[in-house]
């Protein structure tokens, strides 16, 4: 079924329609969720009870808006936190793998670059787990042997940076040995004839080819980061970020508060989403 | 450039890799593998052994969860395939220049929202007093409200919207590179549409298939949220058993042999799939 081969009428209606139909399945869900952010009842649900920014802006009870809401504006205040050392981190060390395994050559190389990948195929509550219990035993070792308190290496903020950024990593590695494979070495090598140190020319020459790269992988980092739920599930302690908090409240029951903060995060979604394509179309 | 600068260098790139790898990713599994067989016999008194295992083995409720969670996600995996690859065709096919990159990209859309909010979406489409509920009644196809939410068609809607897009893109990358004289010569030789499909299409598209459906294997194996909110309390998910372990329970070994049966489980599949297709991680995962 090719536009070059005639199809019966009926055929490509039907087909049509299915596609179609799949693109309403895919915005359905996202569109009632704007939808009833802005529905004047306590209950994100039909009826509709008229239009209201009650749920944004609203101060007295029960419409209190996601602006005044305190447990939640903290908790966009911890996922940024969490979210940009994530993302410095990954973006820092996906960087130095890039070189690596675009400069480099050395035994066990292949292998290294396996282990690399092994991240993406390691569901991430077990990643969750696996972090918490190693971070818990050396704990438990450390307090034996110094008497000393060892609360980093509890579930925490710290332990949710290091869980989010043991996978988040890969996927900067990959977007940043993409570009750097499409680097032309005689330009770096120009810059070496032309008297530069090594350093000086990875400086001015490599890295401002890379940015791009860099850019978009810190924003898509950031993002990852941000919607992250599986582990930090795990490894989340009396500070929770905002997708854990949103879980709590969905558990005892939603409010339209819920849709609220959803519509916000979808649009800063969008905004990160929309620059992450802005950076990388600039490469080409 | 001598030879000792390099050298320094490459030891240099090497330290945040391996201290990556080896305190996030090795030492964790390997620690968690040696809590997963060892046994509490006394407070802080461990013997090693497989008892907790036995106990996923000989408990009934155990490995029929585990039992469950992958034929369901195996039901998962064929559902998308099924309903993303005439999107994919679509796309890749029958479109072209804008309108192809605008469908492209509609279908990245779910990936750039947080899971927690997809699956809060199709809550409320999906509950008693949810949108289809009062479409129902509206049209007065049913008398009183019904309940959508809270059985295994729910969690399967949701999987399946969830992974889609991890199907949807690896067929697309695929039937892209399918030339169209291919399947023209096909019809040139008296092909019908059904034996071009299954002589030309689906061997060349093979390698999108199988990769596509690795991924969304995995990703409904190890999902939390869809099951756990979409299935209500009674719906049984392998990753909710770790969770109740080792929050609920505070049961850390029990929890941590779940955790190992999960990752091998997994760890089978995606070997079996790259070996069935003959390509490697790199290849697969190395692109995305």
């Amino acid at each position: 079924m090719i536009p070059s081969i005639p199809q019966p009428v009926f055929t490509r209606f039907c087909y049509r329609v299915y596609v179609a139909v799949f693109f309403i399945y895919l915005a359905l869900p996202l569109a009632v969720v704007c939808v009833f952010a802005f529905n004047d009842s306590v209950f994100p649900s039909l009826p509709w009870e008229g239009f209201t920014l009650a749920w944004f802006f609203g101060t007295d009870a029960p419409f209190i808006g996601v602006f005044n809401e305190r447990s939640i504006m903290r908790s966009i205040g911890t996922s940024a936190f969490v979210a940009i050392w994530v993302s410095g981190l990954s973006v820092a060390v996906g960087t130095s793998n890039a070189f690596l395994f675009a400069r480099h050559e050395f035994r066990g190389k292949a292998l290294l670059y396996m282990l690399m990948l092994l991240p993406l195929i390691i569901p991430g509550v077990i990643l969750g787990i696996s972090i918490l219990v190693f971070s818990s035993s050396v704990a438990n070792t450390l307090e034996d042997a110094t008497g000393l308190w060892f609360d980093g290496l509890r579930p925490g903020l710290m332990l949710v940076i290091l869980g989010q950024f043991s996978f988040i990593t890969t996927f900067a590695t990959l977007v940043i040995s993409a570009r750097l494979q499409k680097f032309d070495p005689s330009l770096e090598e120009a810059a070496l004839n032309l008297g530069a140190s090594k350093w000086g020319a990875i400086r001015q020459i490599t890295i401002p080819f890379l940015l791009p790269a860099i850019l978009a992988s810190a924003v898509v980092a950031m993002l990852m980061s941000f919607e992250n739920f599986n582990t930090t599930l795990m490894l989340v302690g009396s500070e929770s970020p905002l997708t854990i908090t949103m879980f709590d409240k969905l558990k005892q029951g939603s409010t339209p508060v819920l849709n609220a903060v959803s519509l916000l995060l979808m649009a800063a979604s969008a905004i990160l989403g929309l620059l992450s394509l802005l950076f990388q179309n600039k490469k080409s | 450039m001598s030879s000792d600068t390099s050298r320094l260098g490459l030891y240099l790139l090497l330290a945040p890799i391996f201290l990556w790898l080896t305190v996030l990713i090795i030492l964790p599994h390997v620690g968690l593998f040696i809590v997963s067989i060892s046994e509490k016999v006394g407070p802080r008194d461990y013997d090693t052994g497989f008892a907790n295992y036995a106990a996923f083995f000989t408990e009934p409720l155990y490995w029929r969860t585990f039992a469950r969670t992958t034929i369901m996600s195996v039901l998962a995996t064929v559902l998308t395939l099924i309903l993303g690859f005439p999107i994919a065709y679509y796309i890749a096919k029958l479109t072209k220049g804008r309108a192809k990159t605008t469908l492209f990209l509609m279908c990245m859309i779910p990936f750039w929202v947080s899971e927690l909010v997809r699956t809060f979406g199709w809550m409320i489409l999906l509950r008693e007093t949810g949108v289809f509920s009062n479409l129902l009644q509206y049209l007065g196809l049913v008398t009183g409200p019904v309940e959508m939410l809270y059985n295994d068609a729910a969690i399967m809607v949701g999987l399946v919207y969830t992974s889609i897009l991890f199907m949807v893109v690896p067929l697309v990358t695929t039937l892209d590179s399918l030339d169209d004289s291919l399947i023209e010569a096909g019809y040139d030789l008296g092909g019908t549409n059904t034996s071009i499909m299954r002589e030309i299409v689906i061997p060349h598209a093979m390698p999108g298939i199988v990769s596509g459906c690795i991924v969304v294997f995995m990703l409904s194996l190890g999902n939390y949220l869809t099951p756990i909110l979409l299935g209500g309390k009674d719906s049984l998910w392998f990753t909710g058993m770790i969770y109740t372990q080792f929050i609920t329970r505070f049961n850390w070994e029990l929890g941590s042999a779940f955790g190992f049966l999960l990752l091998a489980l997994s760890s089978l599949v995606v070997f079996l799939g790259l070996k069935v297709s003959g390509q490697s991680l790199s290849n697969t995962m190395g692109r995305s």
